[in-house]
């Protein structure tokens, strides 16, 4: 027993000694994101280049299901545990920022004024009180996916330049069955998946309206132009019937069935369409208003430094958010994840722009908005309910829009009267 | 250690049945009693899971009462009972009352009624809603079109989709209540029917004074656990609506879908804990109401 004793004690000795010794060499920073394969094989690349430009920080990359990932990391870092380094949607910010539990970036390495000249504008979303909260390595925008077979087959040899070509073409590619029924769109819909998006920044602004006030508090497409641009969107399926918003369920799988020419998405998309055996597809801008006007929506994960990084580790951390915001890992991130570089210098490189699969999105981006939410899938609900209530309840544009308009303002104020 | 040793066998022996009980009890504290109080403690306070939480008194349930969509959940979510529960009990007795007479493929019938029961809800809800889609990929539609019928919206319709989401949870749930029923019908002793039929009795009365009366017992068990299982669906709802959830306009919402999408899509998890404790309410009346009935002897 006393040997056993004493050997325990030996060994407890020496192994704190040992982990004693340890960070006086090497700090380790622990990096969080979800769960989404592309993602974690471009940041284990960043990791090993990062690891061996600066050996003496290791960084520890730990993934969640998307489910879980908000809680964990709000149990985490309260906690002291969690991850100095996290990755969260640009949307959520305001919310974290708020708990305290993330820190500014520092001026001296990250001054806004260099940032706001690097970074493409929708990044101004992650300054708070003059200070940049958090910045992104890459972001998405939207496109016109379509399908070339069925364009061939009607003959034509370009995506639609503006809306009245979209709904044109998409009528001549549409089919129909002795009864009526749609057997292929012409174009894919769904207020569930991208289009609440493709409304509220691209249609709307293309017929003269604005969605929310400066401060995006207030919500402004309740005007002549807003009923214009919902009548547009609801005129596709009710009026032209080129498309169905429940066709084969979504209207990604449609597309990707080669049911659908054309289809709304975002460049996160190009990863699962790009070996889909038996379907022909490009991309292209989208179309442009009546009156020539091009907008496309863009999104965008970042990444920040938690209240939990201190000291070495905050040194660290600071570091690491320099290397994954650097124009090389933006490049790779691109190469891996097919999301887009957050900073004009890396993605409108001739390359980039004469990609066939890139070279619109990352035109979008050029005249991207972004929406600054504050509850993404409840704004999102009031469009959705919009356009059911017009399409199953014959409600008017009119009518839809104020209803939606009264609805969303209260969404928005119940969250920034906190 | 010395005050146990001290103890007579008599107290040792209730110190080791306290012992066991502590288990389930400190179990129950912690699963069960903790996180309910907290939750009644959290519906009185504004929290989005990342922040503190703060004390805003009655307005989440202020805001309960002035929600039109609360009101349409909660009337969803009684629409599902009202109808579920009696088509599926009257559904499920007629069946095992026949399958209990067949004799032919009797194993084989039962096990075809139960397989559902055991299929995972949320991959039977997936198949059925592909059945729903309209032409080209569902499999009802596509029946109809080839029959040269006009195509049905089955889950895209303010009034179609609820009955819709009901069909495959009461499908699923019937052979549970199948097998249950079967059992009551055997525990009835055949000397009364016997009885009965020298008498020369009707095959109504014999059903009407014989068979109903004894199986009490059974019924008010099967209607306390399903219409539990009614006020608290959400599986099938979820997974068949995935893309609008409880939709379209919210006409399949019940209250559980949500409660969930108040706390995980909108972080407001103190307005969700307000709609878990009337939710709680409606559970607990319909459960005593119940029980009290089960008190009653037949």
């Amino acid at each position: 027993m006393k040997a056993f004793k004493a050997f325990t004690m030996a060994a407890a000795t020496s192994l704190s000694a040992l982990i004693a010794a340890a960070p006086a060499q090497a700090v380790e920073i622990e990096y969080w994101q979800y769960i989404f394969d592309a993602r974690i094989k471009a940041m284990d690349v960043l990791i090993d280049n990062f690891q061996k430009a600066n050996p003496d920080i290791t960084v520890k990359q730990s993934t969640f299901p998307y489910a879980d990932y908000r809680t964990k990391v709000a149990a985490a870092i309260p906690a002291g545990e969690g991850p100095d380094v996290v990755q969260l949607f640009y949307g959520w910010l305001n919310d974290y920022v708020q708990a305290d539990l993330i820190q500014p970036l520092p001026a001296s390495n990250f001054p806004a004024d260099k940032i706001e000249a690097e970074f493409f504008p929708m990044v101004r979303a992650m300054k708070i009180d003059g200070n940049y909260m958090a910045l992104p390595t890459a972001v998405r925008s939207l496109a016109l996916f379509y399908n070339t077979r069925m364009f061939k087959e009607a003959g034509y040899d370009k995506a639609p330049a503006n809306l009245d070509e979209l709904v044109a073409m998409a009528e001549k590619m549409t089919t129909k069955d002795g009864a009526g029924n749609i057997t292929a769109e012409g174009l894919t819909s769904g207020m569930t998946a991208q289009d609440h998006h493709w409304w509220r920044e691209v249609l709307l602004r293309q017929f003269g309206g604005v969605p929310y006030s400066d401060d995006n508090k207030t919500v402004t497409y309740n005007t002549e132009a807003g009923v214009k641009a919902l009548q547009f969107y609801a005129d596709l399926e009710g009026k032209y019937g080129v498309t169905k918003s429940t066709f084969m369920d979504e209207p990604q799988a449609a597309f990707k069935a080669g049911r659908a020419a054309m289809h709304i998405d975002g460049s996160f998309r190009i990863g699962a369409l790009k070996d889909t055996r038996g379907l022909d597809w490009a991309v292209a801008e989208l179309p442009a208003g009546p009156d020539g006007t091009k907008s496309n929506y863009a999104s965008y994960w970042v990444n920040a430094i938690t209240s939990k990084a201190k000291d070495e580790k905050y040194e660290a951390s600071v570091k690491f958010m320099e290397y994954i915001t650097s124009d090389e890992a933006m490049q790779i991130w691109l190469d891996t994840v097919g999301e887009l570089p957050a900073k004009p210098s890396a993605a409108m490189t001739e390359k980039n722009l004469a990609d066939p699969v890139f070279g619109p999105f990352v035109a979008g981006l050029g005249y991207a908005q972004t929406t600054v939410f504050a509850d993404e899938s409840g704004q999102r609900q009031v469009l959705v309910d919009a356009v059911s209530r017009m399409s199953l309840e014959g409600q008017s544009a009119a009518d839809a829009l104020a209803a939606a308009a009264k609805a969303e303002q209260a969404i928005l104020d119940s969250y920034y009267k906190k | 250690m010395a005050v146990y040793r001290n103890l007579s066998i008599r107290q040792k022996q209730v110190v080791w049945a306290w012992g066991f009980l502590a288990l389930p009890i400190v179990f129950y504290c912690v699963i069960r009693f903790y996180p309910t109080l907290n939750a009644i403690i959290l519906s009185f306070q504004s929290w989005n899971l990342l922040g503190p939480r703060e004390w805003v008194g009655f307005d989440n349930y202020v805001k309960l009462w002035h929600d039109p969509v609360f009101w349409k959940a909660f009337r969803n979510t009684f629409v599902y009972l009202i109808l579920g529960t009696p088509i599926s009990l009257v559904l499920s007795f007629l069946i095992a009352y026949q399958l209990d007479k067949t004799r032919l493929l009797h194993g084989t019938l039962r096990a075809l009624y139960f397989l559902p029961f055991l299929t995972s809800t949320v991959a039977m809800a997936w198949v059925w809603r592909w059945f729903y889609q309209p032409v080209p990929i569902g499999l009802f539609n596509n029946f109809l079109a080839s029959m040269g019928f006009a195509q049905v919206d089955f889950l895209n319709s303010t009034t179609n989709a609820l009955p819709s989401i009901l069909l495959p949870a009461i499908w699923a749930g019937l052979g549970f209540q199948i097998i249950i029923f079967m059992a009551g019908l055997r525990a009835i002793p055949t000397s009364y029917y016997e009885a009965a039929r020298i008498d020369g009795v009707s095959s109504w009365t014999i059903m009407s004074e014989i068979t109903l009366p004894l199986l009490k017992p059974t019924i008010v068990f099967l209607v306390v656990f399903s219409s539990i299982g009614f006020l608290r669906i959400f599986d099938q709802v979820f997974n068949m609506t995935t893309n609008n959830p409880g939709g379209p306009l919210d006409s399949t919402k019940p209250l559980v879908l949500m409660i969930y999408q108040t706390a995980f899509s909108s972080f407001d998890m103190g307005y969700a804990a307000a709609q878990t404790v009337v939710l709680f309410g409606i559970l607990l009346v319909v459960s005593l109401v119940q029980l009290r009935v089960l008190k009653e002897k037949p």
